[in-house]
């Protein structure tokens, strides 16, 4: 720096990783999720914008059965136990630990996929017999890519606690921000859930 | 000599207070720096060279708009000219839009911060500095789409707001419109991308000591845009992915026979869209309040009403949609409340030209070509806000509505409101990012050339728009007599172009042989003035310790902090509000995954066009490309 300058803030103490909101890796997920939330939104809009239009909704199409919407939901809102304390584990980088958490909250990844298969069929409408179809199938697409995309998240992660890399806290800060962003994608499916199941039970 | 003696002293936790002061820089540059050579040009993650190349690139875009600006004033020179043909003339003004908009305007703004953000906040390195090279191949992939498209004679031709059900699978056959959407794709990741590494550098990597009420107006600017990139961008990613659904797979989101609705499009094409202007407008903002201080030599006047008006700009642009839908016959009610909303926007706009102006006024300004660039916005755009409150009353609207009325107001607040300031911030800040000065004589050239060629070839448009020229059309009957005024547009539009050009001479000139500058040139104020020009790749020695909005004027002596490491990459971490030291944390080195993965990106998207499988497949090498970037390597920054 070619300005003169004095030394007289001493930072040599400080930690080499902050956890939580010091940690700007958690900033970048909440930034994320401030985007994938906007895009849900608005596609929660488009469907209420749709129908609005329609003299009938759903169309062409019964009310969607919504067992298996309501099997899927369970399975998430149950998987914010073990995700809440993989966070927990994390945070105190106990590894081993997180480890069994990581491998549970893999089947709490997969297994929500089986009842979300059913979900499709459930509609009653295919993603080109109408808007009411098009809509509805893309809310569900996006939401399952977003399962998946944190499902392969969580197995990378699971992978990287076996290997030397994983007692390093920022590794395990890792694990707390995918924690974070399965609690996103779990809250982000109650107001889907209530637009694509409630919506034609109230109408 | 020094590289042996630092291989022997360096080890694994050197602080910067463990080797001599003046080997500090040489320590620092082994560490930081970019390796020569195409490897090192395709992994660094250096937030200078990757501004620099993304500020280059969207200037190249700019040029090549205008030359498509061009051949539209060549063809309208005069009544039934038969240079283009129509379904070319539709490609080139489609492109015209498209590209001035995606690729130059957003990304240039963004482009700047990218250089200017982290060295204006004191750090070393921009956040997430892999998905910020990322941003920039996927932009420069993008763009290359559009314009191979272009030359394929597969451009879209659509306009560059691409309504349904034009652009729809009935009217819009072949690839056109879903290259145009797939570029928006593209584009609006790269912005995304830029967006999140902004608000995390500038609310996590501030110098210690830069509060918020010290914060750099510039740095203002780009936090409340980037809220704005991420809250708008993802309607129009929304919107062009259910376009490209809609032709390819069969959806019906726009199809009105099966419950879709072709207004839905304009919502959502708008609720981007109107935010876009300030996105364009509030960087333009920040550049403005940086410039003017620095030459009017006093702090601004009114820090506080200015950041408190960037906020509100930025929340109102939410509020003002559907005023680009006057015309399509919304309720009353609605179209009053929006018609409310887009005169209340000129308020805090107002406010910031207030102060600015006082700011001038009570200073001692020194008119250099920057300054000068600024003059020209405030009369620019002045003019381009009047037509703005004029189009914002419905019934004026209807009347000129998709005429060159319409035409002749956006490019008043965008080329007055955002250009100029932007041409003025090329002057200032050129100094910095090269070491050299631009020419102050061909400045004025430039500045006088641009200003008269733009007024004269836009200001005019006004009256042939109030004649009844619709936009967008290819020719004219002789009997309509717009004849005489387009030929005066067409023969000013060269004017216009020759001062670009001359601009452009100026910089590669001056990039040559400019006169060499020194680090800070202008005696200004901010932080980016501290260190050398242009500035080492770690940015500063010593990471600044701020105490005051005017660091370089009220210290001569700039306190610092000590104690990093300097055998690794590592910055610091401080508070939101207060900007207190919480980490030193490491910044990734250099990488190619973020290459790999946009190229993979780009396969996947590209190929989407042709087959809705490519969204399933291509998602394996992109899935790798990922793991092969995150996993971590055996560096000190990954291992501590």
């Amino acid at each position: 720096m070619t300005h003169p300058v004095r030394p007289v803030l001493d930072v040599s103490d400080l930690p080499l990783h902050g956890s939580g909101s010091a940690s700007p890796t958690w900033w970048g997920t909440l930034a994320f999720m401030l985007i994938e939330g906007t895009g849900f939104v608005l596609l929660i809009a488009v469907y209420l914008y749709l129908a609005s239009l329609a003299s009938t909704w759903p169309l062409g199409a019964p009310a969607p059965a919504p067992w298996a919407g309501i099997a899927f939901s369970a399975l998430l809102l149950v998987s914010l136990v073990p995700n809440f304390l993989v966070a927990r584990w994390a945070e105190r980088r106990d590894v081993r630990r997180v480890r069994i958490g990581l491998v549970i909250m893999t089947l709490f990844g997969v297994v929500p996929l089986v009842p979300r298969a059913f979900e499709f069929p459930a509609l009653h409408v295919m993603w080109d017999s109408n808007a009411y179809g098009s809509i509805t199938w893309t809310l569900l697409g996006l939401h399952t890519t977003h399962l998946v995309t944190d499902l392969i998240d969580t197995i990378v992660l699971l992978a990287l606690m076996c290997t030397r890399h994983g007692a390093n806290p920022r590794r395990l800060g890792d694990v707390q921000d995918n924690a974070l962003y399965w609690n996103f994608v779990v809250v982000t499916w109650l107001p889907i859930f209530a637009c694509i199941y409630g919506v034609p039970w109230l109408l | 000599m020094s590289g042996s003696y630092l291989e022997q002293v360096v080890q694994p936790d050197t602080r910067d207070t463990d080797i001599p002061p003046r080997l500090l820089g040489p320590q620092l540059e082994r560490i930081w720096g970019t390796p020569r050579g195409l490897w090192g040009f395709l992994t660094t993650v250096d937030h200078k060279r990757i501004g620099q190349r993304y500020i280059v690139t969207a200037f190249i875009f700019l040029a090549m708009g205008g030359v498509l600006a061009l051949l539209m004033r060549l063809q309208l020179s005069g009544p039934e000219r038969r240079f283009i043909d129509p379904d070319r003339y539709n490609q080139i003004f489609t492109m015209h839009g498209t590209n001035m908009m995606f690729l130059f305007a957003v990304p240039v703004m963004e482009a700047v911060a990218v250089y200017i953000v982290p060295l204006m906040v004191g750090t070393r390195n921009i956040a997430f500095p892999r998905l910020n090279a990322f941003s920039y191949w996927m932009f420069l992939i993008g763009g290359l789409v559009l314009w191979v498209g272009f030359a394929l004679d597969m451009g879209p031709d659509v306009g560059w707001f691409a309504y349904v059900p034009l652009s729809g699978p009935q009217y819009g056959a072949g690839k056109r419109s879903d290259i145009w959407a797939q570029m928006i794709t593209f584009t609006e990741i790269a912005a995304l991308a830029v967006a999140v590494e902004l608000v995390v550098t500038i609310l996590k990597q501030r110098a210690p000591g830069m509060t918020l009420d010290r914060i750099p107006l510039f740095v203002w600017a780009m936090l409340v845009t980037a809220f704005a990139v991420i809250c708008a961008m993802p309607a129009i990613m929304i919107a062009s992915t259910s376009l490209i659904l809609d032709r390819l797979v069969g959806t019906h989101f726009f199809n009105p026979s099966e419950g879709g609705d072709v207004l839905l499009w304009q919502h959502l094409f708008w609720f981007f869209g109107h935010p876009e202007v300030y996105i364009i407008f509030l960087p333009a903002v920040g550049m403005i309040s940086s410039i003017i201080p620095t030459f009017a030599r006093r702090p601004i006047v009114g820090y506080l009403p200015l950041v408190l008006a960037l906020i509100a700009t930025g929340i109102l642009a939410f509020g003002l949609w559907v005023h680009h839908m006057f015309v399509t016959g919304l309720p009353r009610l609605g179209e009053s409340f929006f018609t409310a909303s887009s005169m209340a926007i000129a308020v805090p706009n107002g406010i910031q030209i207030f102060c600015w102006l006082a700011t001038l006024v009570l200073g001692r300004p020194v008119l250099k070509t920057p300054m000068l660039f600024i003059l020209a916005f405030f009369f620019t755009f002045v003019i381009g806000g009047l037509s703005g409150v004029m189009v914002a009353s419905v019934p004026f609207d209807t009347q000129v509505h998709d005429t060159y009325f319409v035409v002749a107001h956006f490019h008043y607040v965008l080329i007055g409101g955002a250009v100029f300031p932007l041409m003025g911030a090329v002057y200032y800040w050129f100094p910095k990012i090269t070491g050299r000065m631009m020419s102050e004589r061909i400045g004025r050239w430039v500045v006088g050339l641009v200003v008269v060629g733009f007024n004269l070839t836009f200001f005019p448009m006004h009256i042939l728009g109030l004649q009844g020229m619709p936009r967008r059309i290819y020719t004219y009957q002789p009997e309509l007599g717009w004849g005489p005024l387009n030929l005066f547009v067409s023969l000013s539009g060269c004017i216009l172009a020759a001062g670009f050009v001359l601009f452009f001479f100026d910089v590669v000139r001056s990039m040559r042989s400019g006169a060499p500058a020194s680090d800070n040139p202008w005696q200004a104020a901010t932080l980016e003035w501290a260190t050398s020009s242009p500035p080492p790749s770690y940015n500063f020695s010593r990471i600044p310790v701020v105490t005051s909005a005017n660091p370089l004027w009220d210290a001569t002596i700039l306190p610092a902090t000590r104690g990093l490491r300097v055998e690794r990459r590592e910055l610091l971490v401080t508070t939101v509000v207060d900007a207190e030291p919480q980490a030193r944390e490491s910044s990734p080195s250099d990488s190619i995954w973020p290459f790999w993965a946009a190229v993979t990106t780009s396969v996947l998207l590209v190929s989407s066009i042709f087959t809705p499988w490519a969204v399933v497949w291509g998602a394996i090498p992109v899935t790798f490309a990922l793991i092969g970037w995150f996993w971590p390597k055996s560096t000190p920054e990954d291992l501590a």
